[in-house]
């Protein structure tokens, strides 16, 4: 028996069909139908919002923590104009969420209608796959083919754009949700070719200076568990980078810590002088490589990718492997296994206790002091390093830690050691300030009891500030932690270096606001922290039970002359750095 | 190096719009493009031509692919091929010329498709430097207005694109 449904009614019948619990979205003139159609049932949950941007990283930040798509509905025109930013912001980090957008009418699309705008077109760079809807009776399938895009493959944004009169009440048709969709101009890999893992293997085995370099593909993909076996096996180095922090743990002996352009000395030494690099769900990005004419003059490269375009893009792969990592990883596992077991003298033990010797005498020569925290500082001024480790110490190193972009990002990136995939979450290819907040509440709404912290910076918390009135709307207890440098951070640490330490409108400290009267005013809890030895008392009351339920933001006014370093040479190669303030290798 | 490629995609709004978008977005430079539905009405076939080295060529083709509506897709100058382009060309033709154009026409194995007192309307086939001698040989002085319909191509022998 197939029901009848008005075009309204099935979407939100669809996105149940789908599993789907919560969708973060704006109501307006355009999705109207839809929203009564929301206003009629109890399985899907709809979040309200203060700007639409918001509520696409609220979506990102769920389907980054779960793996699960994330959904946004927002109405036409400007609320889909708004959303631009978060779904370009999932498109670079390759983030499966499904936006729903409200259109004019079918007949007056393309008459300068009140709220109209070309959906479609305007977010057809930044989205995987799109649809435009032209009636009522096929929404139960561009659904399931838009939840199948967004998920699969590499995965993505997609829009799904639907002109108000598919959605009338008056106009029904019948609902019958697929149970599975296949497109004949759409197969991604399931696995990996056996030869090319087989060839990728024998270089593995007999490789003296190897690196493993993971990215957000081994996060997203779900294969950080036989990475990591599969490294502890072979007893290989292993870096992550931005956005693969957590794809192997942080706390253990052979993690070098983030590679790159703020990445550790060792890892990008290591990088620079290996004879072999197995990059898995990572596409060489240029925040990694730096100087590409000039990277890894000695290395194989074996690259694992679902992503066959992201295979020799930038740096061209010797041994290139198309796949999920994970099949790719548990085939690469097995073929290790047996062929160790067939030639015992393998792999090369002396060859690799000699590089890690190398890679130790790099650690102890410059790597990140962790213990900076415990080391105090004179005139008890806060270092962001200091809020970091603080952080990292009051929440056992188990929170899930969204940042927005700029310094504080690199800091927590570097000090905040990760243990476990999806629990690090940040905007890297795109690099969109604001929006560390709303991905944050996307994640505490997936969580509700887990331990959510945001890293900030005064610039990017006031991007999307608004949504402290959705924190407290829906009661979610997330803890600010606010390095307050009272300027654009990032921005004066390049102008510091390279314009002469001319300060071009990165500051403006007189006309910051009292962020704590500001998140009072919305019902919340603020601490103002000037002193280091205030630091670790505030954050422990921040996640004491006592605040188990509140919204607490710490203002921790650091530093505001620190860089961040290590920061790698422009046009050099990866072992090129600035390591302190005039200090370079 | 100059490239054809030849690409069936989903016959369905929007898809050309996603091809041109790509090009414009990643830069690559599009030098000419024809699309049409083929005898199967799910599917159209559209052939392009684009200029770039083998690395340039394999990223284009690769992001290409990774278009949702791209079903199949070839590089036809990796292998031998036959392309053709048609062009209507209007020129001037009065006095003495018009025995000269005339005669160029038929050299080139053209057609002289419309005429009027003053001018003459051309139609001509061949590859696109076929075209381009023609112009040449006729004189560009002479030529009032050139529609050129873009290169289309298929593989020789036994290759085929197809489902």
């Amino acid at each position: 028996m197939t029901e009848m449904m008005s075009g309204g009614d099935m979407l939100i019948r669809a996105l149940q069909d789908e599993g789907v619990e919560y969708v973060f979205g704006y109501p307006g003139g355009s999705a109207l139908h839809i929203y009564d159609a929301i206003f009629r049932q109890q399985r899907v949950e709809h979040i309200l919002v203060r700007h639409e941007q918001a509520a696409t990283h609220m979506a990102d930040g769920y389907a980054r923590a779960t793996g699960r798509p994330g959904v946004v509905l927002v109405t036409s025109g400007p609320g889909a104009t708004n959303a631009i930013t978060g779904i370009a912001t999932a498109y670079m980090d390759s983030i499966p969420i499904v936006v729903i957008s409200g259109q004019v009418p079918n007949d007056l699309i393309g008459t300068d209608a009140f709220q109209e705008t070309d959906m479609v077109g305007v977010s057809r760079p930044v989205v995987k796959h799109s649809f435009l809807v032209k009636n009522a009776a096929e929404i139960p399938l561009v659904v399931k083919k838009a939840f199948y895009i967004a998920t699969s493959g590499r995965p993505g944004p997609v829009v799904i754009d639907v002109p108000k009169d598919t959605t009338d009440p008056a106009i029904t048709a019948p609902y019958e949700y697929p149970r599975s969709v296949s497109l004949r101009s759409y197969n991604p890999a399931t696995r990996g070719h056996t030869g090319q893992i087989r060839r990728a293997v024998d270089a593995l085995v007999r490789a003296k200076r190897p690196v493993i370099y993971t990215g957000g593909g081994l996060v997203q993909g779900e294969g950080s568990d036989q990475l990591t076996r599969l490294a502890r096996r072979l007893d290989f180095p292993v870096t992550n980078t931005l956005m693969g922090l957590g794809g192997y743990p942080a706390t253990d002996r052979q993690f070098l810590g983030m590679l790159g352009m703020h990445g550790t000395f060792e890892a990008n030494n290591a990088m620079h002088a290996a004879d072999l690099i197995l990059a898995v769900g990572a596409r060489f990005d240029d925040r990694v490589t730096n100087n590409p004419a000039k990277f890894c003059p000695q290395a194989t490269v074996v690259h694992i990718d679902i992503d066959p375009a992201s295979i020799s893009k930038i740096i061209p792969a010797h041994i290139p492997i198309v796949g999920p990592v994970r099949a790719v990883l548990d085939e690469m596992e097995t073929q290790v296994n047996s062929l160790l077991e067939k030639h015992p003298e393998l792999p090369d033990r002396d060859a690799l206790a000699k590089w890690w010797a190398q890679i130790e005498q790099w650690r102890d020569a410059h790597g990140l002091d962790h213990d900076l925290l415990a080391k105090g500082s004179a005139g008890d001024v806060i270092l962001p390093q200091h809020a970091v480790q603080a952080l990292y110490k009051a929440t056992d190193g188990n929170a899930y830690v969204t940042s927005d972009v700029g310094q504080h990002q690199m800091f927590a990136a570097q000090y905040y050691k990760f243990d476990s995939p999806r629990r690090w979450i940040n905007s890297g290819g795109l690099g969109t300030m604001g929006f560390g907040l709303p991905a944050a509440m996307g994640v505490q709404f997936a969580f509700p009891n887990a331990t959510v912290a945001c890293v900030t910076g005064e610039g990017s918390f006031m991007m999307n500030m608004q949504e402290l009135s959705t924190c407290q709307q829906y009661a979610l207890p997330i803890k600010i932690v606010n390095l307050n440098n009272a300027a654009l951070g990032m921005v004066k640490q390049w102008q510091d270096m390279q314009y002469g330490g001319r300060h071009s409108h990165s500051t403006y400290r007189e006309a910051l606001p009292n962020f704590v009267k500001l998140v009072e005013s919305f019902g919340h809890i603020g601490i103002k922290i000037e002193r280091l030895a205030d630091l670790e008392p505030a954050m422990k009351e921040a996640f004491s039970d006592k605040n188990r339920r509140r919204l607490v933001f710490l203002d921790v006014q650091v530093d505001p002359d620190e860089h961040v370093y290590p920061m790698a040479i422009r046009g050099g190669s990866m072992r090129d750095m600035f390591l302190a303030k005039g200090e370079t290798t | 190096m100059r490239r054809i490629i030849a690409i069936l995609l989903e016959n369905e709004a929007g898809a050309l719009s996603r091809i041109v978008g790509l090009f414009a977005q990643r830069n690559y430079n599009i030098e000419s493009l024809t699309v049409a539905p083929t005898d199967d009405e799910t599917l159209s076939r559209l052939t392009l031509t684009t200029r770039g080295d083998d690395s340039k060529i394999e990223q284009i083709t690769k992001q290409l692919h990774k278009l949702i509506e791209v079903v199949k897709l070839v590089d036809l100058t990796e292998g031998d091929h036959v392309e053709r382009e048609l062009m209507l060309v209007k020129v001037r033709a009065e006095g003495a010329t018009r025995d000269e154009v005339k005669r160029t026409v038929d050299i080139f194995r053209g057609q002289i498709v419309d005429v009027t007192n003053t001018t003459y309307t051309i139609q001509l086939t061949g590859p696109s430097d076929k075209l381009d001698a023609f112009i040449r040989a006729i004189g560009r002085t002479i030529v009032l207005e050139v529609a050129r319909t873009g290169v289309s191509g298929m593989g020789r022998g036994d290759k085929i694109l197809s489902l």
